[in-house]
């Protein structure tokens, strides 16, 4: 185990430099900061200081050069907005992303695989269809407009919760009830696909045979093996989550990673960007090798 | 290949069977109903109503919904500029629907091919597609969507090129894995042992079994990509006016969500009831498409035999 | 009969499915008495496993549904009985085994736990469980029973993992045991060896067993009585001695004139010009040999069978000649070029001369080609026959050479029966004039009355076109009606040749005499002759 991961950490490691490499050279394709962090009428000196001052006024290549030498001793550089180590801006933000993400998932996961597993179980029934629409209604829906009808009705409407920031238990609510939507329909209709299979595998019929009473019969027996491809799903739809829910994070003014990373793009904080993308990286790769040991947990035939 | 036609193959026998299955599964039907009607709209809604839909008019400014008094094209209200929301929907479905199937299109038909190859070819070229496929998923769209908006323009085709390269790698994977399993099903070792040709086996042999799968997934990313676009239009870095989808119409109006609330609501009701009609006969396409479960459908009586 | 443990009366049931209703069984009636074995003998869609599932309770509703009939054990109907009260049988009373071992064990617990919930899932102690357990994989021949019980279903052999579903199901002393096809994914030596296992325990325990198979061979050596399916419906049943020689129904008949290894055995011409001279042929996959230096001749118009069990390299020697594998080493001369190392080019020319009949005719056929183009296609790819009218003159012709009728030519394989696709596949291979077909178990997936059929007329056109044949196969009594010289593989060598005659009746090998030994004859007094001549060396 601990070898494999040493391999894939190794691979991980590759293709995060080639990706940091392309982020370097294209952002600064985007446009000069200068002009955006200056005012209009801002003197070509003044700009030309303020790219002296950061940097910017190297070639790209030597840029690019100190850059690397500085991430050698983990300096990721300043945020050009904020005037402070990038880092510590990207880990901050972490700081409100990754409980979010969270609370999210685990109650998707729970709230998915309990309802999944009961459609299956009643397939062609009420239920099961009633899970199936609430599902694929979620699976359509954009996030920013179930976000904008929850504000009208639950802030302004009703004013049960408040509309953005973060400061109380409340301001959670409505962000977490959004991002719950679609991640939600995507699992739990693999849930009750993967259940329904595992249902009918010859194995079932053994237990039916040996005399396993019905409970043992579903959750013993085939949940275990119907869990395999949901864990694929769930890893998918964490990563999703770990680079930071933007629209939700924007409407909401949710200091997350994705406010981060949108705002840090649009006004070319550089070095914000690149560190938010790397740190991103290696959260989903940490989150990966998790999704690889419940694997194993759950199915002997990896382990061996 | 003289008479072996591929469209010849199965079509006349497959047309009335999948017509007959369509009208059965009522949902699936409404949803193909739904989408003939947005396709429609968007083919021929700009002819029709692009002046209308651009008609700024002061008086009604932010015009409620569900009253006829100015005509049939307010019914659903009037924007910010007292253009009517009606014709501007209509309207904006052809930029909607232009930039979904572009992407899916070029998506589909470069990630296919590059899933073919991998799939087909030895271990080494897979390999270099693959890791490149990770990179390109790992690249963050939004940045890729700033800078295509600022280096390249703003533009539909642009925003075609920033989505579809977002998506190629859905593609690449399934046609890889499809073809991995494909090829090794026996009717192609038997068309090897024929001596066919590595064209006959790809186009004769292993693209029909695969495209199914690529219409069915198409459909549904068809969904996710009206979404994505959606999304990055809202945020500004997507289409900009005066080109108009449903994302951006949401957008533009979220400022009057207090006091017209239905700026916002009708484009995303719209991109609801498109991705879930979607949705749904991407389901009814996963059986109906699929010859193996068809097939163990009928199947099913011998096989307690 | 009086004393009869369990009784199926008037049983019918219906399957409700998309292309309507199918009557899977027909008003069948048998029963099975204590000690007895019985065997249910029938060919795929005979409906052969539906009352045993009914008696199970293992039918699911829909879309099967029971229309009519009473299943008695200890005097109560199984078929009216509560839920709860059924499932209290299952596995305590009647227990049941399947043909798939590995599909019916839940991959990911360890064996132990699988055998020791049998007993605790009727509310017995653990402990107990687990001491009984040992107990019995340790009977049932598996070595180490400690490790074996920590171990997942993958970590065995089909053979050991059809021992342990045996050990599973008699963990709580079952009154019947019903085995679906027990043997049929396993090699014949280790099917002999689960079979008089079943056998030894029986003697043991007392149990009752009914055993549901198509093979003729399993009922003459293992069942006392048997019953007879056809079409859903029981066509004869009575002792396996007075079916097998007195059968009254023409189904069962066919059914006994159809059991392979009964005709006249083959001689090989002398002086037949060589076709194919392979030597040293080797392939390893990994640490795995799968092939070691196997050297061997073919002659025009021979047919030439290669025999062995799975893992033996019987396939891996097809494939290497066609060039689906590349061989390590050696070489085989194809009327003197070699195929191993021919160019593409030159290589697509001897592909029109060696054509492949597959093992499954279901997966060998694509299912979007109609026969038509099925057949056709040779003639495509070598650009034969450009002239459309004599292509399907030469298709309806092909097909009638094979036994199929002209109005087949529009259809789609799934259309097709196994035996009528097989047919197919044989008159594709024959499209392109061949002068060697070699045939990779091409009647191991067809029932028995079918197989007879493909082969005969497989050997009608080895006559008629003097084709030659390479016939890979596990079953010894096909390749003896078939084949005028044998070649017996084992892991990767040959271990013996020479002419059909001379294997089956006096060959010099072990490993042969025991091929052969464990190989079933459908006759139960050859079978009964066997293990009596057996015993005295067992004892």
């Amino acid at each position: 185990m601990t070898k494999l991961i040493g391999q894939r950490a190794i691979a991980s490691l590759l293709s995060l430099f080639g990706l940091m490499i392309l982020v370097f050279f294209l952002s600064r394709l985007t446009g000069d900061p200068a002009v955006l962090f200056l005012p209009i009428d801002a003197t070509e000196q003044m700009k030309q200081e303020f790219r002296a001052l950061h940097g910017l006024d190297l070639p790209v290549i030597e840029q690019f050069w100190r850059y690397i030498v500085d991430l050698a001793q983990l300096d990721f550089g300043d945020s050009l907005r904020k005037a402070r180590p990038a880092l510590d801006i990207v880990l901050e933000a972490y700081a409100w992303t990754l409980p979010l993400a969270l609370i999210t998932m685990g109650l998707v996961i729970v709230a998915a695989i309990v309802l999944g597993s009961l459609a299956a179980f009643n397939v062609g029934g009420f239920f099961d269809r009633l899970v199936s629409i609430i599902s694929l209604i979620g699976a359509s829906a954009p996030d920013f407009w179930i976000a904008i009808v929850a504000i009208v009705i639950f802030s302004i409407g009703l004013g049960w919760v408040p509309t953005s920031g973060v400061g109380t238990p409340l301001h959670w609510v409505l962000p977490i009830a959004v991002l719950f939507i679609r991640p939600f329909g995507l699992v739990v209709q693999v849930v009750r696909g993967s259940m329904l299979s595992a249902l009918s595998a010859p194995y079932v019929k053994t237990a039916r045979a040996k005399g396993v009473k019905n409970l043992p019969l579903i959750f013993v027996h085939t949940l275990r093996n119907g869990m395999l491809p949901v864990v694929t799903v769930i890893g998918d739809q964490a990563a999703a989550m770990l680079n930071g829910a933007v629209i939700v994070e924007t409407i909401f003014g949710f200091p997350g990673i994705g406010k981060l990373m949108i705002d840090s793009i649009l006004q070319r904080d550089f070095n914000v960007v690149l560190a938010a993308i790397m740190i991103t990286a290696i959260a989903i790769f940490l989150m990966n090798i998790l999704i690889d040991i419940a694997y194993s947990v759950l199915d002997p035939r990896i382990r061996h | 290949m003289s008479d072996l036609s591929l469209a010849k193959t199965p079509a006349p026998r497959l047309a009335p069977p999948l017509l007959g299955m369509l009208w059965r599964d009522k949902l699936a039907f409404t949803s193909a109903l739904v989408l003939l009607l947005i396709v429609a709209a968007a083919l021929f809604g700009p002819m029709l109503l692009g002046e209308m839909a651009s008609d700024q008019n002061l008086r009604g400014r932010n015009f409620p919904p569900f009253s006829l008094d100015r005509g049939w094209a307010f019914f659903l209200g009037g924007d910010s500029l007292g253009r009517p929301m009606l014709a501007r929907l209509i309207v904006a479905a052809h930029s909607t629907m232009l930039i979904a199937a572009g992407t899916v299109a070029a998506a589909m038909l470069i990630g296919a091919t590059l899933g073919l190859v991998a799939g087909y070819l030895g271990r080494n070229v897979s390999q270099v597609i693959m890791r490149l496929a990770d990179v390109i998923m790992s690249f963050p769209s939004l940045l890729l969507a700033v800078v295509v908006l600022y280096v390249l323009g703003a533009s539909i085709p642009n925003m075609i090129l920033v989505l579809a390269l977002t998506r190629i790698p859905i593609y690449l994977r399934t046609t890889r894995a499809e073809v991995l399993e494909v090829r090794e099903r026996m009717f192609v070792q038997a068309a090897v042992v024929m001596g066919a040709s590595h064209a006959r086996i790809i186009f004769r042999h292993i693209l029909p079994v695969v495209a199914p799968t690529l219409v069915t997934i198409a459909t549904l990313d068809f969904a996710f990509v009206m979404l994505a676009e959606s999304s990055l239009s809202f945020l500004g870095i997507g289409v900009q006016p005066p080109d108009i989808t449903w994302g951006l119409m949401v957008a533009q109006g979220r400022p009057y969500l207090t006091t017209a609330w239905w700026l916002a609501f009708w484009p995303g009701l719209l991109i609801v009831i498109t991705a879930l009609s979607l949705n749904l006969l991407s389901n009814w396409m996963r059986i109906a498409l699929d010859p193996n479960l068809r097939w163990r459908l009928e199947a099913r009586s011998t096989a307690n035999g | 009969m009086a004393d009869a443990l369990l009784t199926v009366r008037n049983l019918s049931v219906d399957f409700h499915t998309a292309r309507g209703t199918v009557h899977a069984v027909k008003n069948i009636s048998w029963s099975v008495g204590r000690g007895e074995t019985l065997a249910v003998l029938g060919e795929s869609g005979s409906g052969k496993s539906v009352s045993a599932n009914a008696v199970m309770n293992l039918l699911d509703t829909p879309p099967a549904q029971i229309v009519s009939g009473e299943i008695i054990y200890d005097g109560k109907d199984l078929l009216k009985v509560s839920y709860e009260e059924h499932r209290a049988l299952n596995g305590k009373k009647i227990a049941m085994i399947f043909q798939d071992p590995l599909g019916h064990l839940n991959p990911v617990y360890t064996v132990g736990w699988q055998i020791i919930e049998m007993m605790t899932a009727h509310g017995r102690p653990a402990g107990l469980a687990r001491s009984r357990a040992l107990e019995l994989i340790a009977r049932v021949g598996i070595a180490d029973p400690q490790a074996a019980m920590r171990k997942y279903p993958h970590q065995f052999s089909g053979g050991q993992r059809q021992r342990l579903m045996i050990a599973m199901a008699l963990m709580l002393k079952p009154d019947i045991l019903i085995a679906d096809e027990p043997t049929t994914a396993l090699d014949v030596t280790i099917q002999a060896e689960v079979l008089a296992l079943l056998k030894e325990l029986q003697a043991e325990t007392g149990m009752s067993l009914v055993l549901i198979t198509h093979d003729l061979g399993v009922v003459a050596e293992i069942a006392d009585r048997v019953v007879v399916m056809n079409q859903g419906e029981i066509v004869e049943q009575g002792s396996v001695r007075d079916v097998y020689h007195n059968p009254q129904h023409p189904y069962t008949k066919k059914l006994i004139g159809a059991a392979p290894g009964k005709g006249e055995i083959k001689q090989l011409e002398a002086d037949l010009p060589l076709l194919l001279d392979v030597k040293n042929l080797s392939k390893t996959y990994g640490d795995f040999t799968a092939l070691n230096s196997v050297s061997l001749t073919l002659a025009r118009g021979q047919s030439l069978a290669v025999v062995g069990e799975s893992g033996s390299g019987k396939s891996t020697l097809a494939r290497t000649l066609l060039r689906l594998e590349t061989a390590d080493g050696g070489e085989a001369l194809w009327k003197g070029r070699d195929l191993i190392r021919m160019k593409a080019r030159d290589l697509l020319g001897v592909r029109r001369e060696i054509q492949m009949v597959f093992q499954d005719p279901t997966q060998s056929l694509n299912p979007r080609m109609s026969v038509y183009q099925l057949i056709a296609e040779g003639w495509d790819i070598h650009r034969l026959m450009p002239d459309k009218s004599q292509r399907r003159a030469r298709v309806l012709e092909l097909l009638d050479q094979v036994g199929l009728a002209p109005e087949h030519a529009e259809r789609y394989p799934h259309q097709f029966s196994g035996g009528q696709r097989q047919r197919i596949a044989i008159a594709r291979a024959l499209a392109l004039e061949p002068e060697l077909i070699i045939c990779d178990e091409a009647v191991s997936a067809l029932d028995v009355s079918i197989q007879a059929q493909v082969i005969a007329l497989l050997d009608g056109l080895r006559q008629r076109l003097n084709i030659s044949f390479l016939f890979i196969a596990h079953d010894l009594g096909v390749v003896r009606d078939f084949a005028d010289t044998v070649i017996v593989m084992k892991a990767g060598e040959i271990v013996e040749r020479g002419p059909t005659a001379q294997i089956f009746d006096a060959p010099p090998h072990p490993y042969t005499q025991r091929l052969l030994a464990a190989n079933l004859d459908p006759d139960p007094d050859v079978q009964a002759q066997r293990r009596a001549a057996k015993a005295p060396a067992d004892a």
